[in-house]
């Protein structure tokens, strides 16, 4: 019996392959737009854990020199004389590489490459040959012979580990330290620091990295739009097992009077619908394997220039990737089978089995209230909501608030059509349009949320652009920002640009924690570069001249948010001073709290802080000559000079990759959304010839109901997208100013771009009138024996 | 005795008044009975009880000496698949199988698939022309010789036929009522057969009237 309603059942999908096509495609793409973001977040995150594990270091407490610059070998001794058991490293790049130096002799246990496999070997590591450790594709951009290569996979992209010594000597830094790890276990007679380094400072292990802390951000983006590309895909999904359920109810009933058990025949489909899942989880694994590889260089680049967060450019097939691609396969079909599967279960036997397109969704007040209630918890989740996961609560009340709003709107608008209509045909098509509507409702869905979608993620990121674009403009007024290694060559920086440049504006500098929060203390010269360039969020009346008058500091928005400050409140800087908040300034995609205050004040209050940055102002055509100078007179590194303009160069590189990532996410979605637009007509259309057939039989030429309906869907799909663009600026209004701030503790300002949210309602209708144009020329050219079949059947 | 009805009753809910009220009657195997009546006068409803497709709210169903009532879903389906035969008014073929398919499901469901048998049940239906045909490319009269095909494959014992002509010309109708009784004849299996019409009434051995649910 078993075999028989199971063959009876696939019969189903043999019979209607494009049915079959359309529930594997939906829920394979479904699958591979969530798998491929997920691919490049799993695959950017490993990145990191690969940096961050490279020396361990995060987890040790770490002796650095006050003014960040370098600690002498002598000093190292000492404290390893006063029994101090530490450790020294040094940091540098040759080239794209960043290279490592490190003891392995007095290195932690857990820290260093010794653990990194074969082809370790401590004595050729600390011999004079020396081992140089790094992935294939980074000591390849190493020079060569200076070291043995030993391939260590483990290592993060373009970063290499070698002996502390070998490491000076290719960095020509022979004798520094950057820093120094500091062993968890100590002798406990030991002397204070202070005693033997006081120009060193002691940090401890910090909470988290800096890096993923930062790139947090761009994944939360992904992650955000790799939720609604999901739901995307479910509503895809729940409309191909929804028509398709509808479709063999027939048949449901026929095996029940012929005696087949209802249970065994719900197992039979749960069965069905499980290798089904199977199959189209695998296929949207491995295309959203393809969709990761297409766009990972692009989001790796990103990564780089934005947060200095090396990814590698290859994807790595990760089983925790693929599974959860496959579990959100099974999850997918499960939510959406589930309704479709009870509806059968509590069938009557003897209940009609026509498939019912308006049975498709459930229509009335149920549904409106359910959308209104959904909206309603998203504003208060918006209003009152906390935390990272209320503000996920509230865009997943939004969407799905605003896509169960959907067909109670359109159907409000074709009433309001119909009662307008005044010709027989226009009745008709307004009223058809009506009765058409719950079959395509869950494809309008899908389109209304990729709209949103694509409306939220641009709005976002075009604001993200032009705020970050302009916080630049802001934030490096200067031409030239030159980094010194040490006080001697700060002082030749200062002298030679004394000469040269037409302002010096040095950059004082200390990591402090302020108002609880970790925060640096910027000092700042009172200069117009500042006055005329800087933008506050909030501030006092005349902020300029009472910060120069040393009344007060300016704190960026972290701090002010996460400190909960205001103007006016005291800011304590030393035990003895505390200053008033005089300003708050915007400072994007900075994790830590920010305090500016007055130059001489800095002075004052950390007397032991040298300037080792400077903003240099001068002529932009002389940037170049002067750039010359300070590497050739005063032995700056041509790295350690970044003029304004390369950095904003850079910048709007970064944000068009970040566009090119988000532009191709967002016309796949789009592609899909049309997707299931197509195949939902596909299917009513055969669904609905007993409703063409009498108006044709009435004298409507086939080709007019094929116009006919292809107007229908573009007025659907206008209609969806007169909803979707209030959606998706309230989408991203939810990723601007509660998502980020709840995550970053910056809220950026929500730019419009009516061009771009044209373009788009463009793409959209075109898409839709891609999907209609087949179903539509199909019924052009329906034999007339085809329509004459519907009456045959009637009889 | 193939089949007992005792005070059966059955109401619909939101009905104000009962579709059967105290039906009962007997039937033996091999006999013919015709199930006349008016529109709504409870003929299709008895049919469905007989046949285990619903339930009574009171009285006694039983079939080939097994109670219908306190049958559970599964326990009605059993009986369904292997000892009786229903043959809708709208044929309810399943239109993803083809008629060779469709006359084998019910055989296959019961564990009594034949091929041999269904071969000339085709045959003598003349389908045999017909078999890799699906339902849609089947005029009416085609696809209740389907429907009758696949009742009748698995030798059930009693053979519940629901207007099985309604959609049939006069002439289309005779053939397929000719060929249902013969076949069903030949199995010694019950046939009761609800019509409309009295010209097909006449030709069974007995006739049943239903009037306002209650036997007249």
């Amino acid at each position: 019996m078993t075999r028989a309603v199971f063959s009876a059942l696939l019969s189903h999908w043999l019979r209607n392959p494009v049915q079959l096509f359309t529930l594997l495609a939906g829920l394979a793409l479904g699958t591979a737009l969530w798998s491929g973001v997920q691919a490049i977040n799993s695959e950017a995150r490993a990145s990191y854990d690969a940096a961050a594990s490279t020396l361990g270091e995060g987890n040790f407490t770490q002796v650095a020199a006050r003014d960040s610059g370098v600690i002498a070998q002598q000093t190292y001794i000492a404290l390893r004389r006063a029994g101090w058991n530490v450790s020294p490293v040094i940091e540098g790049r040759l080239g794209a590489v960043r290279i490592i130096g490190i003891d392995p002799v007095t290195a932690p246990r857990g820290m260093g490459p010794l653990k990194l496999g074969e082809g370790a070997d401590i004595g050729v590591f600390i011999s004079g040959t020396g081992q140089i450790f790094a992935r294939a594709d980074t000591l390849a951009q190493l020079p060569k012979g200076e070291a043995q290569s030993v391939v260590a996979p483990d290592i993060a992209p373009n970063t290499a580990i070698g002996d502390i010594g070998l490491v000076q000597r290719l960095l020509n830094r022979h004798g520094e330290i950057d820093r120094l790890i500091v062993a968890n276990n100590q002798p406990l007679n030991r002397r204070s620091l202070a005693d033997i380094a006081p120009q060193l400072v002691e940090s401890p292990a910090p909470d988290g990295n800096d890096v993923a802390r930062l790139t947090d951000s761009f994944h939360l983006n992904l992650t955000a739009f790799g939720l609604l590309s999901f739901a995307v895909g479910l509503f895809i999904v729940h409309g191909a097992i929804g028509l398709a359920f509808e479709q063999r109810r027939i048949m449901v009933r026929t095996l029940r009077a012929l005696g087949a058990p209802l249970g065994r025949l719900i197992e039979l489909m749960v069965v069905e619908l499980a290798i089904l899942a199977l199959i189209a989880g695998a296929l949207g694994v491995a295309l959203g394997y393809l969709i990761a590889a297409a766009l990972l260089p692009d989001v790796a680049a990103t990564l780089r220039g934005l947060y200095g967060a090396d990814v590698s450019g290859q994807l790595s097939l990760r089983p925790v990737w693929w599974l959860s691609g496959l579990a959100i396969a099974f999850g997918g079909t499960a939510i959406a089978a589930v309704g479709a599967l009870w509806s059968l279960g509590a069938m009557p036997l003897l209940a009609s089995a026509q498939p019912r397109a308006w049975a498709m969704v459930r229509q009335g007040y149920t549904n409106i209230a359910l959308a209104l209630g959904l909206l309603v918890i998203a504003g208060a989740l918006a209003q009152w909501g906390q935390g990272l996961i209320a503000g996920f609560a509230m865009l997943g009340a939004l969407l799905i608030g605003g896509a169960l709003a959907l067909p109670p709107f359109l159907r409000l608008v074709l009433r309001l059509g119909e009662a307008q209509a005044r010709s027989p045909v226009a009745q008709w098509f307004w009223a058809d349009t009506r009765q058409q509507l719950p079959g395509l409702s869950l494809a309008l869905m899908a389109l209304l949320l990729a709209m949103a979608a694509n409306v939220g993620v641009s709005t976002m990121v075009s604001s993200f652009r032009l705020t970050f674009t302009g916080f630049l403009d802001q934030r490096l007024a200067s031409e030239l920002y030159v980094r010194a290694t040490n006080a001697d060559q700060a002082n030749a920086i200062v002298g030679l640009a004394a000469k040269k440049a037409d302002a010096i504006l040095p950059l004082l500098s200390i990591e402090r924690p302020v108002a609880g929060q970790p925060a640096a203390i910027l000092g700042a010269r009172d200069h117009k570069t500042y006055r005329d360039n800087w933008k506050f969020l909030q501030a006092v009346p005349g902020v300029w001249d009472a910060l120069a008058r040393g009344e007060g500091v300016l704190v960026n928005e972290q701090l002010f948010r996460r400190a909960r400050l205001g103007l006016g409140d005291l800011v304590t800087l030393t035990p003895d001073t505390s200053l008033p908040v005089l300003g708050i300034f915007g400072d994007y995609g900075n994790p830590l709290g920010q305090v500016v205050l007055a130059e001489n004040l800095f002075v004052r209050l950390f007397p032991d802080v040298k300037a080792l940055r400077f903003g240099l102002r001068i002529a932009p055509d002389q940037v170049d000559d002067l750039r010359e100078a300070l590497h050739s007179q005063a032995g700056v590194p041509r790295d350690a000079m970044i003029d304004q303009a390369s950095i904003k160069a850079i910048s709007l590189e970064i944000f068009e990759r970040t566009f090119t990532v988000t532009t191709a996410l967002n016309i796949l979605t789009l592609a899909v959304a049309g997707f299931a637009i197509l195949m939902s007509l596909l299917t009513l259309s055969v669904m609905r010839l007993p409703q063409i057939a009498p108006v044709w039989a009435l004298g409507l030429t086939r080709r007019k109901l094929a116009t006919l309906d292809m107007l229908r869907t573009v007025v659907l799909a206008a209609l969806t997208g007169a909803l979707a663009l209030p959606l998706g600026l309230a989408l991203a209004f939810a990723l601007l100013a509660v998502v980020n701030v709840e995550a970053f503790g910056w809220r950026l300002p929500m730019y419009l771009f009516p061009f771009d949210y044209l373009r788009l309602g463009a793409l959209a209708l075109l898409a839709a009138v891609l999907a209609a144009a087949w179903p539509a020329w199909l019924l052009s050219q329906m034999p007339p024996a085809r329509l004459l079949g519907v009456f045959r059947h009637e009889r | 005795m193939l089949l007992m009805l005792r005070n059966v009753t059955k109401t619909y809910s939101g009905a104000d008044t009962a579709v059967l009220q105290n039906v009962s009657f007997d039937m033996d195997a091999g006999e013919m009975l015709a199930l006349t009546g008016e529109s709504g006068s409870g003929k299709s409803t008895l049919l469905h009880l007989a046949g285990g497709l619903d339930t009574a709210d009171s009285g006694v169903v039983a079939l080939d000496g097994v109670d219908l009532t306190p049958l559970p879903d599964a326990g009605r389906a059993a009986l369904r698949r292997g000892t009786v035969g229903v043959i809708f008014q709208q044929f309810n073929l399943v239109p993803s199988l083809n008629v060779a398919a469709n006359i084998s499901l019910q055989a296959r469901l019961a564990s009594r698939h034949d091929p041999a048998r269904e071969q000339s049940l085709a045959q003598r239906l003349g389908l045999d022309a017909h078999l890799h045909k699906y339902p849609e490319q089947l005029s009416g009269g085609q696809q209740q010789r389907v429907a009758i095909a696949r009742t009748l494959a698995p030798r059930p014992k009693l053979v519940l036929a629901d207007e099985p002509t309604g959609n049939l010309d006069e002439t289309t109708a005779d053939t397929v009522l000719d060929l249902l009784c013969e076949l069903v004849g030949e199995t010694g299996a019950g046939l009761v057969l609800v019509t409309h019409s009295e010209r097909l009434a006449k030709r069974m051995g007995r006739r049943l009237h239903l009037r306002h649910g209650q036997l007249s």
